[in-house]
């Protein structure tokens, strides 16, 4: 038998450049390299298309604006002494932040899934944790990139005040954070693009649409009142905008409260599944 | 000596909905060993090396790698193995330095350039470092993916398929590169449609056939197992009764048998002569894996059938 077999790293020995290197692994390393790489590659993965991944979004959000602005602004006032541009810009915020949170691990993952690639990052020792937590913080970073962005060009139009700003960072957050952990579930469940889709525009599209982007639910009817405080969304579109006028149709703190079990609730599934190793580790 | 075993399987079931990829396998690859898995298609070669790399759940039984778990103990078994999948993936978005770089850090190691540069050079990729890797050829992405699985030094290095769909050139200096990491002391488990390659490199070869290992034993002794000499005879006339058990294959007017030593062939040559075939031409050769894999995948046949 050859005498090289698998020892502790102190053996290095100066041979061959191969044999320089062999049986070292693993090298000692911190656990959370893994997690700071996979989090640096998901970053990096935007980035690199920002155009499409930042830039059409933030258009998008300055075309409803010029578009629902212009045409309300001298019809509706939501809020008293708001006037409809100034309350509209917040929404706009947060449905960008939003959709882009959830695009960017939904789609990310399906990509790493169909073209097969997601097998580099199942073969080294990276948790399922590590795995969680990389896809959703790249989300909220594409999420928060995207809603500075569209607030940046929006706000000239109409500046908000920004009443309780510490509201802002928080709703953005865990908002970013709940929608970038439903891209991951409807990255995994979904086999195709087309049923990713169909989560996205079934689903995720109608529920922030309907959240009180562009009205506040009070002027609903009360039936389509309630049926809004059944929308998780609703809570994060409603807090999100108490940080800047602090008036909202519910208590920031209850809104808080309901996001922050929506998010625990939907990361206990996703973590669930990824323990499970379904769809991901057949 | 019972030192731990590079790569063990013991009792390894994988049943699907419609279908059991493994059934029962067990298996134990020595540290240093070059061990090829061989079997057609569907035989579950895929299978049993994604259990033991973490990308497949076993329905039941246990993998490890180095004495590691696969499932408790997947940490370090990970670090510890180094694959090359079979799927020609990659990702588009990056260089051939950059994924190098990404597959470093998931294994922990952040500065890691100086080796990622030794491993491109040794497969020549050091002018393809900084293109991305869409621009690239199969066989450059295939060195890819081989120097993907290396990045992390791993001891024990599963390739799967690695030359399917490779030209010639690539593929003889591939197996130079790995024949080089195996005298280095890294254990390689190879599978391969190329039963040629596989014996020319692997000192031991495992047989999967229907999710179940029919053979598992040194590759000379697996050859040995046919007789070592065959003759090949165009004759005109018909093979003798008394040979007929002896033919290994029939066809084009040439029927090959197996013969027990050189000696043998002439008694092969007198049964003809008296049964009054005559013999057009004759060859003798040594059997090869080739032979041994259809004789063993139609004997299993055989008894499954029975």
């Amino acid at each position: 038998m050859s005498g090289a077999r698998v020892t502790t790293g102190e053996d290095r020995d100066t041979g061959s450049p191969l044999s320089r290197g062999r049986l070292l692994a693993p090298l000692p390393a911190a656990q959370a390299a893994g997690f700071r790489t996979l989090l640096f590659k998901e970053v990096l993965r935007f980035w690199k298309v920002s155009f499409q991944t930042v830039a059409a979004p933030v258009l998008t959000g300055v075309l409803y604006l010029l578009v629902f602005g212009h045409v309300l602004e001298d019809r509706v006032e939501v809020f008293p002494g708001v006037g409809y541009t100034a309350f509209l810009i917040p929404g706009l915020v947060m449905m960008s932040l939003l959709q882009n949170a959830f695009a960017n691990s939904s789609s990310s993952l399906i990509q790493s899934k169909i073209t097969g690639n997601l097998v580099f990052v199942l073969l080294p020792p990276i948790s399922n944790r590590e795995f969680f937590l990389a896809y959703v913080t790249a989300a909220v970073v594409r999420a928060i990139v995207v809603g500075i962005g569209v607030f940046a060009v929006t706000v000239w139009f109409a500046p908000p005040p920004f009443r309780a700003p510490l509201w802002i960072a928080v709703f953005a957050l865990a908002g970013a954070a709940l929608l970038g952990v439903l891209g991951l579930i409807a990255g995994i469940v979904s086999d195709k693009f087309d049923q990713l889709a169909a989560f996205q525009n079934f689903v995720i599209m109608p529920a922030t649409f309907l959240s009180g982007v562009f009205y506040s639910v009070q002027g609903l009817p009360p039936f389509w009142q309630a049926v809004s405080h059944l929308n998780p969304f609703f809570y994060l579109i409603d807090g999100f905008r108490y940080g800047f006028f602090a008036v909202s149709d519910a208590s920031p703190w209850l809104s808080l409260a309901i996001v922050l079990v929506a998010l625990a609730a939907a990361s206990a599934f996703a973590l669930s599944m990824l323990a499970r190793g379904y769809k991901i580790r057949t | 000596m019972t030192e731990v075993a590079a790569i063990e399987v013991t009792e390894l079931v994988k049943r699907y909905p419609r279908v059991t990829a493994l059934d029962g396998v067990s298996l134990r690859v020595e540290q240093g060993e070059f061990f090829g898995l061989l079997g057609p298609n569907g035989a579950g070669k895929t299978t049993l090396i994604s259990i033991v790399a973490g990308l497949a759940r076993a329905s039941s039984g246990r993998a490890t790698v180095l004495g590691h778990d696969v499932v408790a103990d997947y940490r370090d078994a990970r670090s510890w193995i180094g694959v090359v999948p079979q799927e020609l993936v990659f990702d588009p978005f990056f260089t051939v330095r950059e994924t190098l770089r990404f597959q470093s850090g998931y294994f922990g190691l952040r500065r890691n350039d100086d080796w990622i540069d030794e491993v491109m050079a040794h497969l020549d990729l050091t002018a393809k470092a900084d293109a991305n890797m869409r621009t690239l050829s199969g066989g450059m992405k295939r060195r890819v993916l081989v120097a993907q699985a290396l990045v992390h030094r791993p001891p024990v290095i599963v390739l799967d398929e690695p030359t399917a769909g490779v030209d010639v050139e690539l593929r003889q200096g591939l197996w130079a590169f790995i024949r080089r990491l195996n005298r280095d002391g890294h254990t390689i488990v190879l599978t391969t449609h190329y039963l040629e390659e596989a014996q020319q490199l692997c000192g031991r070869i495992g047989m999967l056939k229907g999710g179940r290992l029919i053979a598992l034993d040194r590759t000379q002794a697996l050859l040995q197992r046919l007789a070592d000499v065959q003759v090949t005879l165009r004759l005109h006339g018909e093979l003798p009764p008394a040979l007929r058990v002896r033919a290994i294959e029939q066809g084009d007017g040439r029927v090959k048998l197996r013969v027990a030593s050189a000696a043998d062939v002439e008694g092969v040559l007198a049964a003809c002569r008296e049964s009054g075939a005559g013999i057009d031409e004759v060859e003798v050769g040594h059997a090869d894996l080739e032979d041994v894999f259809m004789q063993l995948m139609a004997s299993d046949r055989e008894r499954v059938a029975a």
